[in-house]
């Protein structure tokens, strides 16, 4: 009863493997994560949407899945790719089988692909388009993987984010946050909460004044996926609050801060994808075991893409002086920065985990302490 | 942080003689240490007592003291070398022990040695369990419920607390020896006792059980500035109850949720922060209940560990090197990725395939040794396999553990076969595969296993289908610590089986030979082994060749990816080793170094035209086949002991009148002397054939049994045409106590010139009709006057590195040259290498004392697990060093209780007398008191164990007695010997089984009456020439 069907990617290059989940092609970016657990909250990270996922780690789905990992109400991946893949519904904590959920969730999925083969191929010829496809004829595949639009200059934030206005952590004690909406992680809303935080979370194309409205304490911006290049409605909301209100920011939320700075973004090899990328804090020199998704960057100073040292260097923005709070040791890029002029801070990666590491939660803090220093 | 400047020399101590829960792990990451620390220009001093590690090799360290490791010998190497810093991590328990004891008694202080690695308030907080606890509490972890005490009464006043069964862990012991699982009152109060007795500071804890919940490792590193890492996570497959070092586990963990994996990572940097080590690996176990989500902490090591070791392997995370740069100021981010090269050491690796480890026992050379699995660690040895997915790794691991004798499941029925999982042994997951095989539900395997169901469906998929995980073409993966997010470039393969993949290796353009190692360590095949495999890469590199290693041993320093140019880590099997072969297309395969494992392929390779280096595959089948080998010493006009061949009782029963007792028996084809035995008469041998001749036509060998005679070994280096005898051993021990298990002394003590002269040409004589190309061991027993050659066996033997360091030649680095094509006449030896004016004594080290039940007694059967070294001037000394070093310190003074057979009585009397001049009070059974006050002996009289109180057991067990003589009247258990050596190991009461083992000791004694023996370091015993330079 295995259904034989293959991975076809933009450039011809085929994997041979089993159908399971959903009987549907699929077709997007095709990327991959080398975190080791955590396949529920990376399929269901809004910031996955267009991509069809692989996963390196060669068995998913062990431990089942269960409502407590979900990121969002449902999987955003356009399919997924796994070397072997179990369904186990009755693991300690399952509440569904991963297969049969992914199948209930319309999303495609092979099984029985060499991933390791796949990531070396992305690895050296960069991310492209693919797709997963039933055995069927090679031709209509490829027809399909080109007519999938390319991850540059695409606006996803539309599509997974709010569309109307939703208010988190009702009734807190602490900062009232307005978040713009891109398509945000539950980890980060939890995070805040916990907080005491009450946050508004707002759609994408919010306009600067609505955003300010009720007169938050901050303005948070949220992670997401897609082409920040293609989202100038938001930066120039984003510019319409710089300086009037502490600006924070997550992964796209990070990018698009830095574009309405003034800064260049642009796309990376084959992206961060993971949940063991080093992370240096500029501030405290403490380095982070980090969570990332992201495969946008934002340019150093000089316009190129690695920072070299260990130094905060500056940039000249267009609301004053920026300064890098956090480099990625594995490849030197910018993954987050500290305005000086107005108050904000950014970071590239994902301090709230899920999956991944606990060791950036205290950015949450620092966060919430400058909104109170305001 | 960049290195420090402000310390130049740093000692390093090593764990000593392989013992069950110490083994080979410890000289992978000492060497590691020793060599980062020479690259970052400090000088080394180790100090072990091990002369098959690689780090006692001379060029790894600066000065090299093979010294007991006890306060006093390495007080006196610091006094001498005065180091300035003590890095205390990388010598497992012993060294951690060693440590805190150099600290206490003021020693450090006094040469103002700065510990490295961890403080001293560090390793306490860590390993006194009650500090430990209370650090856990106060930064807010959870620990099952337990109780500390000192005594039994205070043990019995926790129990209600805590509850039976119950965990009992005595403190400060290795493996947790002496623990145990208490079900019942009655073991409650046997454990305790015992673990009171097996603790160094008679502390023991109570621990409310959590048997089945899950285990986890997790290995932290920790730098200077506060940085952690998690390098590993590993699952025991086993659950809690099964020591971690006899269950099977996988790495990375499987069944975790990433939430609940993240809290175990947050409570792994919680512990070793609290504890507070610095810089550097620590091992922090878990107990997980996945219903709940409940965590409970175990334990800390603050060192590196046989996990960390196996962490290292299953990453390619060289944990012992890091930790080893960051005691000297470096900090993570400081220190490179070598596997990357681009990436810093500060990130957690992540892994694209899964890696089972797979213990290996040794139960069937210990009767009546409880076989049960338990707190208390009892494998001797462990297989690592990788594979692309879990079966894969699991069905590679298995076959890695070469078991000489495949699990006896098939005889079993499925209800016996699910019963015998209720009690976890050694046999376990054979019989949990046959049970599936046989239909057995998941659910049935786990109401009795409380195993993890994830695991058990993934196991009866592999049983009921075990061609599935294989499917696809075999290729070989690089080990990369990051899942191909980065480009590869060190040389660490594993093969696994996927659709539409192509091999990783770069093979470049240099011919390349291949290395087979010796696999998982056993009783019979351990560390010397891998010693003489490293010695090989290292050769072969020298030899401007790429040296390829092949093992599946995660303990070793062999596969340590620096050893060699290519390491590829697979199992030792033909189908394995060919699979290697052919991306290598080596030059030529050596399997002389890997003892007996690589031998069983040679005819196999052989016929596959693989092209194998040094012996013929011929002489090999010459020397192991006794009616080929009988023949081959008669037209050289040697003497073997009468023997003869039997395939049936009846043909034992009439070869034993032709051979005449009494005799050794043996079947064909064994090694370490398995199921070997001593028969005096036609009984003792019916009643050996009734349990060891199966008619599967597999031949019985009887030889002439010479009693009392002298063994002696022989390694020498022959290259076809010239052999050249490197070192001769005399046995301290008479023949009939394995050589493996048996003291021996360098040069000779007490043979002739003339013997030493016929046991040279014999031995070269046979080398030379043998056709040995490298290297060759020869055992002789000299009985009277004549010289009767025991065995031959045409490849790497145990002794080498002993021999190598007594003489300080480098046999194995020689072999492998001759192998590679040189003359002896080129390699520069010395023409005397036994003339040095010091004595060498290698002594073995017995496990008895973690096997309760097992007789304490030395045989045929080889048993020992390590072994020590011992150098002097004079044999006595050496001797009394080799004996401290072994475990068994001599006593300077007390009550030696004397009792021997009749047949050794007279030779009791020189022992009871040099005791008496020494001043001991000796105390005896009545006959051997009898012989001994016949010659002027005076002995008091003790009653025999039936015949009630005080007899020798009571007074062993109230310490009483400080040395016990005590020859065998024919073993077998619950004799009065048995007993008495029980008791004596149990006390840790040296107690000497052999007369000539006996005089030795009480010469050693009265040697160490002259006052503290001097430490030597090997640089400086070969500074003549013709030694160590020769080698280079
Ligand atoms: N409370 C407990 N309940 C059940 N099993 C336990 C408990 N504590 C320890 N064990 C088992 O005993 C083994 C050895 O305990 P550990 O504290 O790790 O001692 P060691 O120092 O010998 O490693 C563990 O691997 C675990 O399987
Ligand atoms: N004929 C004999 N007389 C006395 N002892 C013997 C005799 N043959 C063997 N032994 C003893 O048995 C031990 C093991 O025998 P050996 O042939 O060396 O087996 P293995 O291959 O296990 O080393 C030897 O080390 C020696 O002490
Ligand atoms: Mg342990
Ligand atoms: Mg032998």
């Amino acid at each position: 009863m295995s259904r034989p069907g293959f991975v076809l990617l933009e450039d011809g290059t085929r994997f041979e493997g089993d159908l399971c989940g959903a009987e549907q092609h699929g077709c997007g970016e095709m990327v991959f994560t080398t975190g080791m657990s955590g396949y529920q909250e990376s399929v269901t990270d809004p910031s996955f949407a267009g991509q069809v996922l692989a996963f390196t780690y060669p068995l998913i789905g062990n431990y089942g899945v269960s409502g407590a990992a979900m990121e969002s109400d449902r999987i955003h991946v356009n399919g997924v790719v796994m070397r072997e893949a179990v369904n186990r519904d009755d693991a300690p904590a399952a509440e569904q089988g991963w297969l049969d959920w992914l199948a209930a969730g319309g999303v495609p999925a092979i099984t029985g692909v060499d991933t390791r083969s796949l990531v070396r191929h992305l690895r050296s010829r960069g991310s492209m388009r693919g797709g997963i496809f039933a055995a069927a004829d090679e031709e209509s595949a490829r027809g399909l993987v080109e007519a999938e639009p390319p991850m540059d200059g695409r606006d996803l934030a539309k599509v997974v984010g709010t569309r109307t206005v939703v208010h988190e952590g009702v009734g807190g004690d602490g900062p009232r946050v307005a978040a713009i909406d891109t398509g945000i992680k539950r980890s980060i809303v939890e995070q805040m909460v916990q907080r005491g935080v009450q946050l508004d979370l707002h759609p994408p194309d919010v306009t600067a004044e609505d955003l300010l409205a009720g007169d938050p304490d901050a303005v948070f911006l949220a992670n997401g996926p897609g082409d920040p290049a293609a989202l100038g409605y938001v930066v120039e909301t984003v510019r319409g609050v710089i300086g009037k209100k502490p600006v924070f920011g997550i992964c796209l939320g990070h990018q698009l801060c830095c574009r309405a700075l003034g800064l260049e973004t642009f796309k990376l090899p084959f992206g961060h994808r993971g949940a063991n990328h080093p992370v240096k804090d500029l501030e405290t020199g403490k380095i982070e075991i980090t969570s990332q998704n992201h495969g946008f960057a934002v340019a150093a100073p000089d316009g190129g893409l690695r920072v070299e040292e260990d130094e905060p260097v500056r940039w000249e923005t267009d609301f004053g002086v920026a300064e890098l709070s956090h480099v990625n040791l594995y490849d030197r890029t910018v993954e987050g920065l500290r305005l000086l002029d107005v108050p904000g801070a950014t970071v590239q990666y994902h301090p709230e985990a899920g999956p991944g590491p606990h060791d950036s939660l205290y950015l949450f803090d620092r966060f919430l302490d400058q909104v109170r220093a305001a | 942080m960049p290195r420090r400047d402000d310390i130049r020399r740093i000692m390093i101590i090593g764990s000593g003689p392989i013992v069950i829960g110490q083994a080979a792990e410890f000289d992978y990451s000492g060497v590691q240490a020793c060599k980062v620390l020479r690259e970052e220009g400090y000088e080394v001093v180790l100090v072990n007592s091990n002369p098959a590690t690689i780090m006692t090799d001379p060029e790894f360290a600066d000065a090299t003291y093979v010294e007991p490791l006890l306060p006093g010998p390495v007080a006196a190497v610091i006094e001498k070398e005065r180091p300035d810093a003590l890095l205390p991590t990388l010598g497992g328990q012993t060294a951690l022990n060693l440590a805190k004891a150099l600290a206490e008694d003021g020693t450090l202080e006094r040469y103002g040695v700065e510990l490295i690695g961890a403080d001293y308030e560090a390793i306490d907080r860590a390993e006194d369990r009650e500090r430990f606890r209370e650090t856990m509490e106060a930064a807010g972890l959870s620990m099952p419920a337990s109780a500390i005490a000192t005594s039994l009464e205070e043990a019995r006043l926790h129990l209600d607390s805590v509850g039976l069964p119950a965990i009992i862990r005595p403190a400060f012991t290795l493996g947790g020896r002496g623990g145990g699982i208490a079900r019942s009152a009655g073991e409650f109060d046997e454990i305790v006792a015992r673990g009171l007795e097996a603790s160094p500071i008679g502390q023991v804890l109570i621990d409310q059980s959590v048997l089945g919940w899950g285990e986890f490792e997790l290995e932290v590193m920790r730098d200077g500035a506060d940085n952690c890492v998690i390098v590993c996570s590993i699952e025991n497959i086993d659950p809690m109850g099964v020591h971690t070092g006899d269950s099977v586990t996988v790495a990375p963990q499987q069944t975790l949720p990433d939430e609940l994996y993240q809290q175990l990572r947050d409570q792994a940097l919680t512990v070793i922060r609290a504890v507070g080590v610095e810089t550097g690996g620590s091992n922090v176990q878990f107990a997980v209940n996945a219903q709940t989500g409940e965590i409970l902490v175990i334990e800390m090591n603050p060192r590196v560990s046989r996990s960390s070791a196996l962490a290292s392997k299953a990453t390619g995370f060289p944990i012992a090197k890091i930790a080893a740069r960051l005691a000297v100021g470096y900090t993570l981010d400081e220190i490179p990725n070598d596997i990357t090269e681009v990436t810093p050491a500060s990130f957690e690796p992540t892994i694209d395939y899964v890696v089972v480890k797979w213990p290996r026992f040794a139960f069937e050379k210990f009767e009546g040794a409880d076989a049960r699995l338990s707190t208390h660690m009892k494998s001797v040895g462990e297989a690592m396999a990788i594979g692309r997915t879990f079966k894969q790794a699991f069905a590679k691991a298995m076959r890695s553990r070469e078991l000489d004798s495949p699990a006896a499941t098939s005889k079993m029925s499925p209800t016996e076969l699910l019963d015998s999982l209720t009690v976890p042994g050694a046999d376990r997951f054979d019989c949990l595969m046959a049970a599936f095989a046989g239909g057995a539900s998941v659910d049935e395997v786990h109401q009795r296993t409380s195993i993890d169901r994830w695991f058990l469906e993934e196991l009866r998929d592999l049983a009921l289908y075990p061609e599935t995980p294989f499917e696809g073409e075999r290729t070989f993966r690089a080990v990369d610590t990051c899942a191909a997010e980065f480009e590869a470039r060190t040389p660490y393969f594993y093969s696994g089986w996927d659709t539409g993949a192509v091999d990783e290796v770069e093979r470049g353009e240099k011919p390349s030979v291949m290395i087979l190692g010796a696999g998982p360590n056993r009783i019979g095949q351990g560390i010397e082994f891998d010693y003489c495999c490293v010695h090989a890469a290292m050769t072969v590199r020298e030899s401007g060749r790429d040296a390829v290693m092949v093992n599946c041993n995660p303990e070793t320093v062999s596969t340590d990816y620096d050893t060699s140019d290519r390491l590829y880590f697979e199992p030792l099997t033909l189908e394995d080793v060919l699979a290697v072969a052919r991306v290598e297309k080596p030059e030529g395969v050596i399997l002389q170094f890997g003892g007996q494992t690589p031998l069983k392929l040679a005819a196999g390779l052989a016929d596959a035209g693989v092209p194998l280096l040094g012996t013929d595959v011929e002489a090999i089948d010459l020397a192991e086949d006794r009616g080929r080998f009988g023949r081959l010493l008669d037209e050289l006009g040697y003497q073997a002991p009468p023997y003869a061949e039997a395939h049936s009782v009846e043909e034992a029963i009439t070869a034993a009148g032709e051979v005449g007792f009494p005799l050794l028996v043996r079947p064909s084809y064994v090694l370490g002397g398995r199921a070997m035995e001593i028969v005096y008469d036609t009984d003792g041998l019916e009643d050996y054939l009734a349990r060891h001749v199966h008619d599967d036509g597999r031949a019985i060998y009887l030889d002439r049994f010479l009693e009392n005679a002298i063994e002696v070994d022989v390694d020498l280096l022959c290259d076809g045409r010239e052999a050249w005898v490197g070192g001769i051993m005399q046995h301290v021990e008479e023949a009939g106590i394995h050589s493996g298990d048996s003291a021996c002394v360098l040069p000779p003590h007490s043979l002739g010139p003339e013997m030493l002269e016929r046991i040279r040409t014999q031995a070269a004589g046979l080398a030379l009709k043998l056709g040995v190309v490298g290297l060759c061991n020869v055992q002789f027993a000299v009985y009277g006057a004549e010289l009767y050659v025991i065995e031959a066996n045409p490849r790497a033997s145990r002794t080498v590195p002993f021999v190598s360091k007594a003489i300080g030649v480098p046999l194995a680095k020689m072999a492998c040259r001759i192998m590679l094509g040189e003359a002896i006449a080129e390699l520069g030896l010395p023409d005397d290498p036994m003339g040095h004016d010091h004595v060498s004594v290698k002594e073995a080290v017995m496990p008895f004392d973690r096997f309760d039940g097992a007789d304490a007694l030395l045989g045929p059967e080889m048993r020992s697990t390590g072994e020590v070294m011992g150098v002097a001037r004079d044999f006595p000394t050496a001797f009394a060093k080799a004996q401290a070093a072994a475990g068994a310190r001599l006593p300077d003074g007390g009550c030696a209780f004397i009792t021997v057979t009749d047949s050794d009585k007279a030779g009791a009397v020189a022992i009871g007398q040099t005791l008496h001049d020494l001043g001991f009070r000796i105390v005896a059974t009545s006959g051997t008191r009898e012989a001994l006050e016949r010659m002027g002996v005076p002995a008091e009289e003790l009653k025999k164990i039936g015949d009630g109180s005080p007899n020798v057991v009571d007074m062993i067990e109230s310490g009483d007695v400080t040395l016990v003589v005590n020859t065998p009247t024919g073993s077998g258990a619950r004799t009065d010997g048995w007993q008495i050596r029980r008791a004596a190991v149990a006390r840790g009461i040296p107690c000497l089984t052999t007369l000539s083992g006996g005089l030795a000791a009480v010469r050693a004694i009265a040697a160490a009456r002259q006052g503290a023996a001097e430490v030597l370091s090997l640089q400086e015993l070969h500074r003549e020439p013709g030694a160590m330079e020769s080698a280079a």
